[in-house]
C-alpha cells in the first residue's frame, strides 16, 4: 500500500494545480493518473483563460457575465469566488513563465470571447491550453512531486454509513497500466478527483478518447450526489469529420460564420442582433443546427467558419494552430478558404457536487475542474471560464485538502431529506442480476451498519481486495461481450437523442437504449488476459463508467421540462423560474439512481443576482 | 472520426424549425425544404456511387505484436488486419478499427486524436509519425505500423517512455527568475520579439519521435537528444530569466552528452511533428555556448 497525505486523481490542469498547492501548505501529495500529465487533455484547449485584469473591467462584471451566461444556474458564492481569485491566478502562471501572447508594452493580451462584455480572455496563441498544462508540469517537476503516471485509479476507499453524509474517503485503488500491478493509495488528509470531462459519451465530441467520466462516475457511485448532469455544452465550431475543436478565439478575432447562401445568418436570421457570432456557445451552435436544419447548411451538414479577412499575419500571429488543425484534420487552408464547422460534444457544465472549496459531502473527498460542479457554469459555460476554473478550484481544493482553515462555506451539500424528489417513470439503475454482485456497499451493495469502524488502512484494503475481485472476474470471463461494442451503441443514441436539440421522445428512448446497453454490460468480458498495459481491461470499465454518467445526464434532461441555456427542449420552449431555479442533484442510491432538486443560491459576496431575460 | 450522419441530424431535430420557419415565409421556406430533399437525394446518390467507388477497397495494415505474458507473442510477429479503407481515414482510425473489430488485445497509446497529446507516435512505414495526424490515403499499401526504433517495448506499439521522460527533466525544465514584481497583478514583462523566438520551442507535445529518429540518442544512452535540448533552449532564450540562470543553463547544454554530440543530421527535424527547428535550435545554442565560452578567454 502506497501512503501520502494528499492524493490527486488526474495529471491535467486541476489536478496538477491542486498538487502544487497541496504541496506548497506542506503536504506530502502525489498525483495518480491515467496518462502522464502532458498528455491530459487540458493540453487541447485553445481560446483563452478569462481574468479580470485591466481597467475598466472588474471582477464583478466578470461575475456578471458568468451568472448571465449560465442562465441564472450558477451558484452565486462559487462565482464570485472564481472571478475574483482569477486574476491572482492567472499571473500566477504568467510568474511560472507561461509564454502568453503579449502587447507591444510587454503585458500579456487578453482578447475579445463569447458572453464577455470586456476583453478579458487572455491567451498563448490558439494553443492556451497545451501552454497552460505545460508551464504546470514544469513546476510539478520542479517541486519534486511524485506522480505515479499510467495508474488507472478504478475506485474510492470509501467508508459505508447509511447515509453518504456520514461516509468518509480515506484513499483510492488503482493499478499499474505497465505491470498490472494493483495498489491501495491511503490518503491521510484527502483525496482530490480531477479526471476531467465525459466526452466519451458521445461520438462526435472534442474531447479525447480518455475523457469518460472515471471521477465522476466512482464519486457517485459512492454516494457523492451528481449535479446538473443534463447540462451539456455543443460547441458551435467543431470539424465536421472528427469533432477537432476550432477555437473560439477565432470569432473573437473576427471570424465571422454564413450559410450556403453566404449570409451572416447571426444576425441577418435575427439570433443575435448585438453580438452575432460572439453570442454565447449555446445560442450560436442552436442557430447554426437551424440553418442547416431548415436547408441553408453546406451540404446539409454544416456552414462556414471565415476568417481570411483577418490577414494572414495576424492569424498566423494569434491563431497559427487553427490553420494546422484545419489543414491536418480537415483538408481546408484557412488563409484561402472558409473552414466547414458544425457543433459537437464539448464540456460537460455538471459533475461531482462540491461547495466552493472543493469539498464533496463525503469528508476527505474533493472535485476540482471539468468533472466538479461547484457550480460555475449553471446551465451553460461562456468560452475561456474552463481554464480558470482549473486552477482557481484547483488550487483552493489542494489547499484545503492539505489544512487550511478557509472558515464555513456558504454552498450546502450532501443530500438532504428536506428538499424535493422525483418519481421517474421510465427504469434506470441496474438491472436486478446486477445489483446482487460483491461490490462495496458504497457500489451498490447493502450498508453493513451505521458506523463504519474500520481503521482507515482497512478500508484502503477491503476496496483494494474488492478491485482485485472485479478485475479478476473480468479477466475469467472466457467469452461474452466486446465493451467496444456497447460504448458504440450507447454514443450513438446519446448523441442522436441527448443532443442540442431535445425530445421528450428522444430522451426516453435514449433511457431505453441506456438500459439496454447496461444489460448487455453484464456480459462483458476482456478478451486480452495479459497483466501487461491492458488497455481493453481498461477500456472496459470505463465503459461502465459512461453508462452511469450519460443515464444520469439523460435522466436530468427527460425531468427538465423548461429550456435553459445549453438545454433545450422542444415541448417546453421558455425557462421558467418560477420552478426550475434548482439544480437537478442524482444521488446512485445503490443503484437506484434518485432524482431531486436543490434551490439555486442568488445571493453573492456582494450583491444579490436577480434572472433577466438572456439576449446578446 | 464521427459516427454520426448527418441524416440523423436532419431528420430527427428539424421539425420545430420548420414549423416556426413555414409559418413565417411558407412559399419561400416550402421551396426550400423541398430543395433540401432533393438535395439530399441528390447526396445519398453521390454517397452510394462513393461508396460503390471504394467498396470493397481495403486497406492491409501490418502491425508489430510482442507481449511478453503471452504464449505466442513473446517471440515479436507481424499481424495483419485488412481495414476497409474511407476517405479521411488516419492511422490511428484505421488501428481503432482492427483492435476493436478484430483483436481487442491490440495495444497501444492515444487519446486527444488531433496531435496535441504526443501518446501515438510510432514507425509508419519506416519513419517516424503521429498516427492520428497521418493518413492512409498519403502512404504506400500495405502499411505498416511498427513501435517507436530505439526504445524499450513494452507491448505491441507501446514502447518504454521513462528514459524520454528523464532526459526531458533532467535539463531543469521550469522557469527560474531571480526575481518577479511585487506589486499586485505586476506582471513580468517580455517583449513580443522574444515570445516570437521562443514561440516555435514550446510547441513541444513530448511524443518523442524525434529521439527515436536520432542516430547519436541510439548510440550514446545519456545524450540529452533533440526534444530535452530544445526544453533547455526555450529557457536559455527566456528574456525574463536572469544572467546567472542562463549560466547554469549553458553549463547543461554544453555537458559532455548535449549539444555537441549533435551531427547536424537534421532527422529530428524532419520527423517532429509540430515542425520544430530542432536543429536549428541545437545550432543556435552551440553558438551561444562558443560566444560565452570566448568572453572568459
Amino acid at each position: 500500500m502506497y501512503e501520502h497525505d494528499v492524493i490527486v486523481v488526474g495529471g491535467g490542469g486541476a489536478g496538477l494545480r491542486a498538487a502544487i498547492a497541496a504541496q506548497e501548505q506542506g503536504a506530502d501529495v502525489a498525483i495518480v493518473t491515467k496518462l502522464h500529465p502532458v498528455r491530459s487533455h487540458t493540453g487541447a484547449a485553445e481560446g483563452g483563460i478569462n481574468a479580470a485584469l485591466r481597467d475598466g473591467d472588474s471582477w464583478e462584471d466578470h461575475a456578471y457575465d458568468t451568472m448571465k451566461g449560465s442562465d441564472y444556474l450558477g451558484d452565486a458564492p462559487a462565482i464570485d469566488t472564481f472571478a475574483k481569485t482569477a486574476p491572482d491566478e492567472v499571473i500566477q502562471l504568467e510568474h511560472w513563465g507561461m509564454p502568453f501572447s503579449r502587447e507591444d508594452d510587454g503585458r500579456v493580451s487578453q482578447r475579445p470571447f463569447g458572453g464577455l462584455s470586456f476583453p478579458r480572455t487572455t491567451y498563448a496563441g490558439a494553443e492556451t491550453g497545451h501552454h497552460m498544462l505545460h508551464t504546470l508540469y514544469e513546476q510539478v517537476v520542479k517541486r519534486g512531486i511524485e506522480v505515479y503516471d499510467e495508474w488507472y485509479v478504478s475506485n474510492l476507499a470509501v467508508t459505508d454509513e447509511d447515509d453518504p453524509n456520514d461516509r468518509e474517503c480515506h484513499g483510492v485503488v488503482a493499478w499499474d497500466v505497465q505491470s498490472g500491478e494493483i495498489a491501495g493509495f491511503e490518503a491521510r488528509d484527502g483525496v482530490i478527483l480531477a479526471t476531467g470531462g465525459l466526452g466519451q459519451a458521445y461520438d462526435h465530441t472534442t474531447n479525447a478518447v480518455a475523457n469518460t467520466g472515471d471521477g465522476v462516475a466512482m464519486a457517485y457511485r459512492a454516494g457523492v450526489p451528481i449535479e446538473d448532469m443534463e447540462m451539456i455544452q455543443f460547441h458551435p465550431t467543431t470539424l465536421p469529420s472528427t469533432g477537432v475543436l476550432i477555437s473560439e478565439g477565432v470569432r473573437g478575432e473576427g471570424g465571422i460564420l454564413y450559410n450556403a447562401e453566404g449570409e451572416r445568418f447571426m444576425f441577418e436570421y435575427g439570433y443575435a442582433t448585438n453580438d452575432g457570432e460572439l453570442a454565447s456557445r449555446d445560442v450560436v451552435s442552436r442557430a447554426e443546427l437551424t440553418e442547416i436544419n431548415e436547408g441553408r447548411g453546406i451540404d446539409d451538414e454544416y456552414v462556414y467558419l471565415d476568417m481570411r479577412h483577418l490577414g494572414e499575419e495576424r492569424i498566423t500571429d494569434r491563431l497559427e494552430n487553427i490553420l494546422h488543425l484545419a489543414e491536418d484534420f480537415e483538408g481546408v487552408d484557412g488563409l484561402e478558404e472558409p473552414m466547414p464547422v458544425k457543433p459537437g460534444q464539448h464540456y460537460a457544465m455538471g459533475g461531482v457536487e462540491t461547495n466552493e472549496f472543493g469539498e464533496t459531502c463525503v469528508d476527505g473527498l474533493y472535485a476540482a475542474g471539468e468533472c466538479a460542479c461547484v457550480s460555475l457554469h449553471g446551465a451553460n459555460r461562456l468560452g475561456g471560464n474552463a481554464l480558470p476554473e482549473l486552477i482557481v478550484f484547483g488550487a483552493l481544493a489542494g489547499r484545503h485538502a492539505a489544512g487550511e482553515d478557509m472558515g464555513e462555506a456558504l454552498i450546502e451539500t450532501g443530500p438532504s431529506e428536506e428538499l424535493d424528489r422525483e418519481e421517474l417513470g421510465v427504469p434506470v439503475g441496474l438491472p436486478s442480476e446486477q445489483s446482487d454482485t460483491a461490490e462495496p456497499a458504497a457500489d451498490g451493495g447493502e450498508p453493513v451498519e451505521d458506523v463504519d469502524t474500520r481503521s482507515s488502512e482497512e478500508v484502503v484494503s477491503d476496496a483494494e481486495a474488492t478491485e482485485e475481485e472485479r478485475i479478476e472476474t473480468l479477466l475469467e470471463r472466457e467469452d461474452g461481450v466486446n465493451h467496444a461494442d456497447v460504448r458504440a451503441d450507447l454514443q450513438t443514441s446519446m448523441t442522436e437523442n441527448v443532443n442540442v436539440f431535445r425530445t421528450e421522445a428522444g430522451l426516453e428512448q435514449a433511457l431505453e437504449d441506456i438500459q439496454e446497453a447496461r444489460e448487455r454490460y453484464q456480459d462483458v468480458y476482456v478478451a486480452d488476459k495479459s497483466r501487461t498495459f491492458n488497455t481493453d481491461l481498461q477500456h472496459t470499465i470505463e465503459t461502465r463508467n459512461l453508462l452511469d454518467v450519460a443515464e444520469a445526464i439523460t435522466m436530468g434532461a427527460l425531468a427538465r421540462d423548461e429550456f435553459r441555456g445549453a438545454h433545450w427542449r422542444k415541448e417546453h420552449q421558455e425557462r421558467k423560474d418560477d420552478e426550475w431555479l434548482k439544480h437537478t442533484m442524482v444521488s446512485w442510491n445503490d443503484g437506484d439512481p434518485e432524482l431531486w432538486y436543490r434551490p439555486v443560491i442568488l445571493e453573492g459576496h456582494e450583491e444579490t443576482y436577480e434572472p433577466k431575460n438572456r439576449s446578446y | 472520426m464521427s459516427t454520426q450522419t448527418p441524416e440523423t441530424e436532419t431528420e430527427t431535430e428539424t421539425e420545430p424549425e420548420a414549423e416556426s420557419g413555414a409559418s413565417a415565409a411558407p412559399d419561400h421556406q416550402q421551396r426550400r425544404m423541398d430543395e433540401k430533399r432533393a438535395r439530399a437525394e441528390a447526396r445519398d446518390d453521390a454517397a452510394a456511387q462513393a461508396a460503390t467507388e471504394f467498396e470493397g477497397e481495403t486497406v492491409e495494415l501490418k502491425v508489430f505484436r510482442y507481449d511478453p505474458e503471452v504464449e505466442g507473442k513473446e517471440e515479436p510477429r507481424f499481424d495483419s488486419f485488412t481495414v476497409p479503407f474511407e476517405k479521411g481515414m488516419t492511422v490511428l482510425d484505421a488501428l481503432i478499427f482492427a483492435r476493436d473489430e478484430y483483436d481487442s488485445s491490440l495495444t497501444f497509446r492515444h487519446s486527444c486524436r488531433q496531435a496535441v497529446c504526443g501518446s501515438d507516435a510510432f514507425f509508419i512505414n519506416g519513419s517516424q509519425q503521429l498516427g492520428c495526424q497521418t493518413q492512409m490515403g498519403d502512404l504506400e499499401w500495405p502499411v505498416r505500423v511498427e513501435p517507436l526504433p530505439h526504445q524499450d517495448v513494452v507491448k505491441d506499439l507501446v514502447v518504454e517512455m521513462d528514459h524520454f521522460y528523464d532526459q526531458m527533466e533532467s535539463v531543469q525544465p521550469f522557469f527560474d527568475p531571480d526575481e518577479l514584481p511585487d506589486g499586485e497583478l505586476d506582471e513580468q514583462r517580455q517583449s513580443r520579439e522574444n515570445r516570437e523566438h521562443i514561440k516555435l520551442s514550446t510547441r513541444c507535445i513530448w511524443c518523442g519521435a524525434c529521439m527515436s529518429s536520432c542516430n547519436i540518442a541510439a548510440g550514446d544512452n545519456q545524450y540529452l537528444g533533440p526534444a530535452a535540448i530544445n526544453k533547455a533552449y526555450r529557457f536559455y532564450m527566456d528574456e525574463r530569466e536572469g544572467e546567472q540562470k542562463r549560466q547554469e543553463r549553458l553549463e547543461i547544454i554544453e555537458q559532455e552528452h548535449g549539444v555537441w554530440r549533435c551531427q547536424t543530421q537534421f532527422s529530428c527535424t524532419e520527423v517532429c511533428p509540430k515542425d520544430i527547428p530542432l536543429t536549428e535550435h541545437i545550432q543556435e545554442l552551440k553558438r551561444e555556448a562558443v560566444k560565452e565560452n570566448l568572453k572568459f578567454w
